[in-house]
């Protein structure tokens, strides 16, 4: 019997785990895939924004600017680079400056700080990259780009640290009331707890209806990604968006905190809560809005592309409800979801206590994480002290990014320990360079059939039948 | 300090050792990244090396062999195991390894030879799903050869570069299904020789002007659709079709890898994607030179070794201060002819200037000009971008020379 159970290791639930982790709480988390972050959480746009968005007064704007203004100490806290760029929204005629103006206006009211509309000189010399098109923008200088996923695994690793538990392959399908709390299903397990947080991301609405929620509904809605070599990660220094107009959102061009620049997403609504296939039509549709902010992409300096899908609920605002007595449900965390993620954690926390959970504090809580790019950033001399305890700190195994096996290792034996490729390339960057794990897949596949002591043909992608290899070759023997 | 630090431990690095070495050059280090000499050799365990250089068919591991041997019966230093993190201009590297830790070396010469990687599958923007199966063709080549492990049993391959191909028989050997190879071109970009023993003699069809568009799958790959495209080499929707394969292998061109070229500030060819070279190989930075497949991408490796030596040889005379004349020729191109290695020459002696045309073209004539008078005109009934063509003026030729203009002209 746990106290509390989360559903879900995205950024909502493991911003939750940790909050709750300073308590004395016994905690556990439940995702459905091999590892955290994997749904929304791994592909948006990897920025905190402002908060001038949001309608005044909802609890989309509340939590963001709240989010926001944490978030500095979170990634401090928890090793994850936070890197306050500002963001730009860019106008292009008359009509995107008066929508400007309504964001402006809506921003102040939101209680966001230093936001003012640049002309087109000065919005030229602060943004030199943009296009000359380009009429005025709103510069938002407490707007920042994150690393989703390295927060989620940093937060998620933290909370474990201080006692949280992670069950992975734990696809909850049944929930069923019981004297104390709920117990919770899956195919072959059950856990019970005595209160329950459902942070499912685009099935938020189905674990709602587990506990007789009807109204909670979410749709998913793809958003496609471009990202571009690090040679591309300095054509603009802002986040920069378009004016929202009746035409559409427009794309983002933004740095991320790892050098590489991205371009999108493209919004699409479906009903298929699996499909994250990209398109032609999306493809073109980012390259042609895109070019629209600053002129000429390098398109071929892609590295890859990808698709997430945003889990959009239908009241236009975020959802967090308690339908049952120990029961909280958080559904449609779309943007700024992951900006108002600590946020979203401390109201959830509140209301647990509002609903009886005592909160006696956890003595030996630690916030602080051992940063994933703790070696990266050492200077000469300390590298060469680390490597000299632990010789393997002196081995590259992936070229591109320069990652060390020492790196490769501490990502499968730190929480949340990875257990398939995709879960060490999100921990250390490993595979993410220009080649694309073209050369140090098979190393990192060696690493891990080692570490975990599973078969080498057994180490998959991202778990379940995502296999790398499907047997050995004719006699196959390592040389 | 070091007279020669030669950077990569493939044909190239080998080969340029031991030149250097003959040429009067005792200090050297040779810095590799893996835990053998070898390089990418170590894993072509097919035959057809060696041919040009040793007249006789040897394996990739045989042939690098050959190099190895010498390099120790020389007593070369090498570093195995050992990433270079940094170079700069005034060449000094920074390197890394599990018993030395990050440590530096200034050197009076370098030798670049990297050697390249397969472009990914970024790159192509092939929309779809992204499940397990997807691999370049030489990181299957990897699973296969040095770790015993098959990468798949239903294989679609894209790109008809030589490595697609050799993968191609590989794979079939191993008792995958290859159904497909598709190429974007209408022309295969791999040499004659191997579409006829990897793809021919295993009744593995060649899809020319075809292209992989799209993947399915969820966990792993369940299936690709593939198209025809047109002259713009854009997609007919009409002609797309479903395979279903569990494993897609891209063999759609290789990259040398010139981050620490770049680190250098040594000046970068756009068409090559490697240095600006001299009839020596040297770059635009004095005493750092260049050969093998970080340089221009070689069909063969014994143009490599060939290459290598040249830039060895060079390296020597540097260390021991020989400079070049006064004199810059530039070599120029018609685009027909894409590109030349050398791009300069600075010496005036008898120099083989090597070269790629940019399409199929057949019955021409080779002309090189001065600017104003032909010093040579080779006829070729074809010439093909995946085959490299070589001709060599004599030194007379280059006395009024100010610059060389490489044309095609047809016949």
């Amino acid at each position: 019997m746990y106290d509390v159970v989360i559903i879900g290791a995205g950024i909502v639930g493991g911003m939750t785990a940790r909050a709750l982790s300073k308590y004395n709480l016994s905690i556990c988390i439940l995702e459905k895939e091999n590892d955290v972050a994997m749904g929304a959480t791994k592909a948006n746009s990897a920025i905190v924004h402002a908060g001038f968005d949001a309608k005044e007064g909802s609890l989309k704007a509340k939590l963001n600017v709240r989010g926001a203004e944490i978030m500095p100490t979170v990634c401090r806290e928890l090793g994850v680079k936070y890197q306050n760029n500002g963001s730009l929204v860019v106008g292009f005629n008359e009509e995107d400056r008066a929508i400007i103006n309504d964001l402006l206006l809506r921003g102040k009211a939101n209680g966001v700080a230093n936001m003012e509309i640049l002309e087109k000189d000065a919005l030229k010399r602060l943004e030199p990259g943009i296009s000359d098109q380009a009429i005025c923008a709103l510069h938002a200088p407490t707007a920042a780009i994150i690393c989703p996923y390295d927060l989620t695994v940093a937060a998620i690793g933290n909370a474990m640290d201080n006692g949280a538990q992670l069950k992975r392959n734990f696809e909850v399908c049944r929930i069923e009331s019981t004297e104390n709390g709920y117990n919770l299903f899956s195919q072959n397990d059950s856990v019970e707890a005595r209160f329950v947080i459902g942070c499912a991301g685009v099935y938020s609405d189905a674990v709602g209806n587990m506990v007789g929620d009807t109204t909670c509904r979410v749709h998913p809605r793809k958003g496609e990604y471009i990202l571009l070599d690090k040679e591309c990660g300095t054509l603009v220094s802002h986040t920069i968006f378009q004016t929202p107009s009746k035409m559409g959102k427009g794309v983002l061009i933004s740095p991320t905190v790892d050098g590489n620049l991205l371009l999108g997403p493209t919004s699409m609504d479906g009903e298929d809560k699996e499909n994250k296939a990209t398109t032609q039509e999306g493809f073109a549709d980012i390259i042609a809005k895109a070019q629209k902010s600053i002129g000429s992409i390098p398109l071929g300096k892609t590295i890859t592309s990808f698709c997430g899908l945003r889990a959009v609920g239908s009241t236009g605002d975020f959802i967090i409800n308690s339908p049952q007595k120990g029961f909280i449900n958080t559904a449609g965390i779309e943007s700024p979801g992951l900006s108002a993620s600590p946020a979203i954690a401390e109201y959830i926390v509140q209301m647990l206590k509002e609903q009886g959970l005592t909160l006696t504090e956890n003595k030996n809580y630690d916030p602080i994480r051992t940063s994933s790019h703790a070696f990266r950033e050492m200077s000469l001399e300390e590298k060469n002290k680390v490597i000299k305890e632990d010789p393997t700190y002196g081995r590259i195994i992936c070229r591109c990014e320069g990652i060390t096996e020492g790196e490769i290792l501490d990502a499968i034996h730190r929480n949340p320990k990875a257990r398939d490729l995709d879960g060490v390339k999100r921990r250390t960057r490993a595979q993410m360079g220009r080649c694309q794990g073209g050369f140090c897949s098979p190393y990192i596949t060696e690493l891990l059939a080692r570490e975990l002591n599973i078969p080498y043909e057994s180490v998959t992608k991202f778990g379940r039948a995502s296999v790398i290899n499907m047997g050995k070759t004719k006699g196959g023997q390592e040389v | 300090m070091k007279d020669l630090v030669i950077i990569g431990g493939g044909p190239a690095g080998m080969s340029a050792a031991i030149a250097a070495y003959e040429n009067g050059i005792q200090d050297i280090l040779i810095l590799e990244r893996d835990e053998h000499l070898g390089g990418i050799l170590q894993q072509c365990i097919h035959n057809g090396f060696g041919l040009h250089k040793f007249g006789e068919e040897l394996t990739g591991p045989e042939y690098a062999w050959k190099y190895e041997k010498k390099v120790r019966e020389l007593g070369i230093e090498c570093k195995l195991n050992t990433m270079v993190l940094d170079l700069s201009d005034d060449k000094i590297i920074t390197a890394t390894n599990s018993e030395d830790g990050i440590f530096q070396i200034q050197a009076k010469a370098v030798i670049l030879a990297m050697g390249c990687r397969e472009r990914a599958k970024g790159a192509l923007n092939i929309a779809g799903s992204r499940p397990a199966g997807i691999y370049s063709a030489g990181t299957a080549q990897k699973f296969v050869n040095m770790k015993g492990y098959l990468p798949g049993k239903n294989v679609v391959i894209l790109g008809s570069g030589d490595i697609g191909l050799i993968m191609a028989r590989r794979m079939t050997l191993e008792g995958a299904k290859v159904h497909v190879v598709c190429e974007l071109m209408p022309y295969s970009g791999g040499l004659a020789r191997n579409i006829e023993q990897c793809l021919n003699d295993f009744n593995i069809p060649l899809k020319l002007s075809h292209t992989v568009v799209e993947t399915h799958g969820k966990d792993r790959l369940e299936g690709v659709t593939i198209a025809q495209v047109d002259e713009k080499r854009k997609p007919i929707a009409e002609t797309r079709e479903y395979i279903p394969c569990d494993t897609l292998l891209l063999s759609v061109g290789l990259i040398p890898e010139n981050e620490l070229s770049k680190s250098a500030n040594v000046a970068i060819c756009n068409t090559t994607n490697g240095a600006v070279v001299d009839q020596d190989r040297q770059t635009s930075i004095t005493g750092i030179f260049a050969c093998g497949n970080v340089l221009h991408v070689h069909d063969l490796v014994d143009f490599v070794s060939q290459e290598a030596e040249i830039a060895g040889k060079a390296a020597a005379e540097y260390i021991v201060g020989r400079q070049n004349e006064n004199l810059k020729i530039t070599v120029k191109t018609d685009g027909k002819i894409r590109y030349t290695v050398p791009q300069i020459i600075t010496k005036k002696k008898d120099v083989t200037v090597y070269f790629r045309v940019s399409d199929v073209y057949k019955n021409v004539k080779i002309n090189i000009t001065d600017g104003n008078t032909t010093l040579l005109s080779k006829k070729r009934p074809k010439v093909a971008p995946g085959e490299m063509e070589s001709i060599t003026l004599k030194r007379e030729q280059l006395e009024n020379a100010k610059e060389l203009y490489f044309s095609l002209e047809a016949m």
